[in-house]
């Protein structure tokens, strides 16, 4: 096997115009990954460019620019679906980020074939956006949702899950690959394996997953996937739902209108063919772009090389967080994603994430959209550290001596 | 000292550092006469406030719920301050205390009314911490009308 490739934080680091400034006054230490990531020129400019002297609406146009934008955006999905290793670009929808992408799934398969006495399977550790979509269709639809639970290291009950939940009734099982609160890396293949021998389908959330890990939907052989632009170094508003070919054919279309059809008469509509089916209206192109142009700037730095510094960062601030006291850690799983979570005795993550901001650290206090797994530890939030390959052990350094600022001042 | 410590210390002031270790009146009231639970969905922060009215006297006061060191204080110095006081007093210092933390500038007029509790003036210069300084105080609105319901920050 050839050896990863060593990554150059700091000429990375310049690929970020964000990362240059400051804030409070000190140099901005950005670690709230986790809830979006920063944009490198190679996507600012991409947009730009396409903006300036590429843009005209896609399909259908007859003259050249048109032409060419609607190549750029076949492209791009066609970049995201070697980013998943799927096995065809149709099986690659493009929508608003993760969320929409759980509420097409569950809506408009779940929607048809749950039905009622049937169940859903999602976990403790679940975003609140893998947890409401299923909910509402429970409700409508007149079927069971089911939890796997956690354990107090921040590891799905895998025996729950295959002994004591999963049953002839269920039929999808709705899991995040990595958690967004605790970190955890979740044996989605292992899942997957065991949901389709019950007869289940299986979603997997890779927004938290998709910013660090090589993923492979077919190795996977997950049903659904889905992830979000904007964490994986891309712009806003665009986001991607891989369905295997034949879910997407046997699902309805999510919302209806112009460049979903195949011909419209007042007495019938039949649709167009996946993906444009879920395709309603003019999408966001100038995103759809630069998604493409981030997914090829990661390829450039290599997803081997920055799973395995993002683990360093990981491994290091782990190491020096474990050393302060009156700090716990709240998730502790063997695989983890760069990501930590803790709480401080005595002290709100609200008062940590001030206190840090003053020290131009940005960090997440909150319940980061998953109350059900804040209840489950018995806090009521928590501060989150996310790592990304532009972070460095320096910055490491200042959020341990911020968070002995806040110990100080809260004594 | 520089900038950044400086507004620290105005926003975490040892008399609500105190607070925040120590709440006063931290109880649920089994007597009260009416209950108004606060709630900041964007954060999970959450109090329930308990009175006890007699007439037009606000005769006891006390919160529950959990919060960060702003709200907390906040809450506990609330049922302090409005202890004893008339409905319509403690309605006119809740008037103040949001006045003087959301107006655009701050106004002497609300300075004078809050009294002691205008250690709560720096929190100003932390506009996405008003809430938390301002929850337990909207909640105390509901529960002088005497309708028992929940009052949400968004």
């Amino acid at each position: 096997m050839l050896a990863t490739k060593t990554l150059d934080v700091q000429k990375i680091r310049s690929e970020f115009p964000v990362l240059a400034q400051t804030m409070s006054g000190k140099p901005l230490v950005y670690l709230d990954n986790a809830a979006s990531t920063q944009k490198p020129l190679a996507v600012i400019e991409r947009m730009h460019r396409f903006l300036s002297s590429e843009y005209a609406n896609i399909h259908r146009g007859v003259y050249s620019l048109s032409q060419e934008a609607t190549r750029f955006v076949d492209e791009a999905r066609e970049k995201c679906r070697a980013f998943l290793n799927a096995e065809s670009a149709s099986e690659i929808v493009f929508v608003r980020g993760a969320t929409e992408a759980i509420n097409v799934a569950a809506f408009s398969y779940g929607g048809k074939y749950v039905r009622e006495g049937d169940e859903v399977l999602v976990s403790e550790m679940e975003h609140h956006s893998n947890i409401v979509p299923w909910q509402r269709l429970c409700e409508e639809n007149k079927a069971r949702l089911r939890v796997i639970p956690v354990s107090d290291r921040g590891e799905l009950d895998m025996a729950a899950f295959q002994n004591k939940l999963l049953n002839p009734r269920t039929r999808i099982v709705a899991i995040t690959h990595v958690s967004n609160a605790l970190g955890t890396l979740n044996p989605v293949g292992e899942i997957t394996r065991i949901a389709h021998k019950a007869g289940a389908l299986v979603l997997v959330d890779g927004a938290q997953s998709a910013p660090h890990l090589k993923i492979d939907v077919r190795a996977m052989d997950c049903d659904f996937f889905c992830f979000s632009g904007h964490k994986v170094y891309g712009p806003t508003g665009i986001g991607v739902l891989y369905a295997k070919k034949k879910h997407l054919e046997a699902m309805d279309p999510y919302q209806y209108g112009g460049d979903m059809i195949e011909s419209v008469t007042f007495e019938k509509t039949t649709y167009a063919k996946p993906p444009a089916k879920f395709e309603a209206g003019t999408p966001a192109i100038a995103e759809i772009i630069g998604l493409g142009a981030a997914i090829d700037y990661l390829n450039s730095l290599g997803l081997e090389a920055i799973a395995q510094y993002e683990h360093h960062l990981l491994e290091k601030a782990t190491e020096a967080l474990l050393e302060i006291r009156d700090l716990t850690l709240i998730g502790q799983a063997r695989q983890k994603a760069s990501l930590i979570s803790f709480v401080l005795a005595g002290i709100h993550p609200h008062d940590v994430g001030t206190v840090l901001n003053e020290e131009g650290i940005a960090v997440r206090a909150g319940h980061h959209c998953a109350q059900p797994l804040m209840k489950r530890f018995g806090v009521p939030a928590t501060t989150r550290a996310s790592f990304a390959f532009y972070n460095t052990e320096a910055e490491i350094e200042a959020l341990v001596e911020g968070i002995q600022r806040v110990r100080k001042l809260f004594k | 000292m520089n900038t950044q410590a400086v507004r620290l210390d105005e926003l975490y002031q040892e008399v609500i550092l105190d607070h925040n270790r120590n709440p006063r009146n931290y109880a649920k009231l089994t007597e009260a006469t009416s209950v108004a639970h606060g709630v900041n969905p964007l954060c999970g922060d959450h109090f329930d406030i308990y009175l006890v009215k007699e007439g037009a006297l606000v005769k006891k006061v006390a919160f529950e719920g959990d919060g960060c060191a702003i709200s907390k204080a906040s809450a506990s110095m609330m049922t302090q301050a409005v202890q004893g006081k008339s409905a319509q007093e403690a309605s006119a210092l809740k008037d103040h205390f949001i006045g003087l933390l959301t107006e655009p500038a701050p106004s002497p007029a609300h300075r004078e009314g809050v009294g002691r509790l205008k250690f709560f003036e720096g929190v100003r210069n932390f506009p996405i911490r008003v809430k938390c300084a301002t929850l337990a105080w909207r909640a105390l609105e509901e529960a002088l009308k005497g309708t028992e319901k929940q009052v949400s920050t968004e």
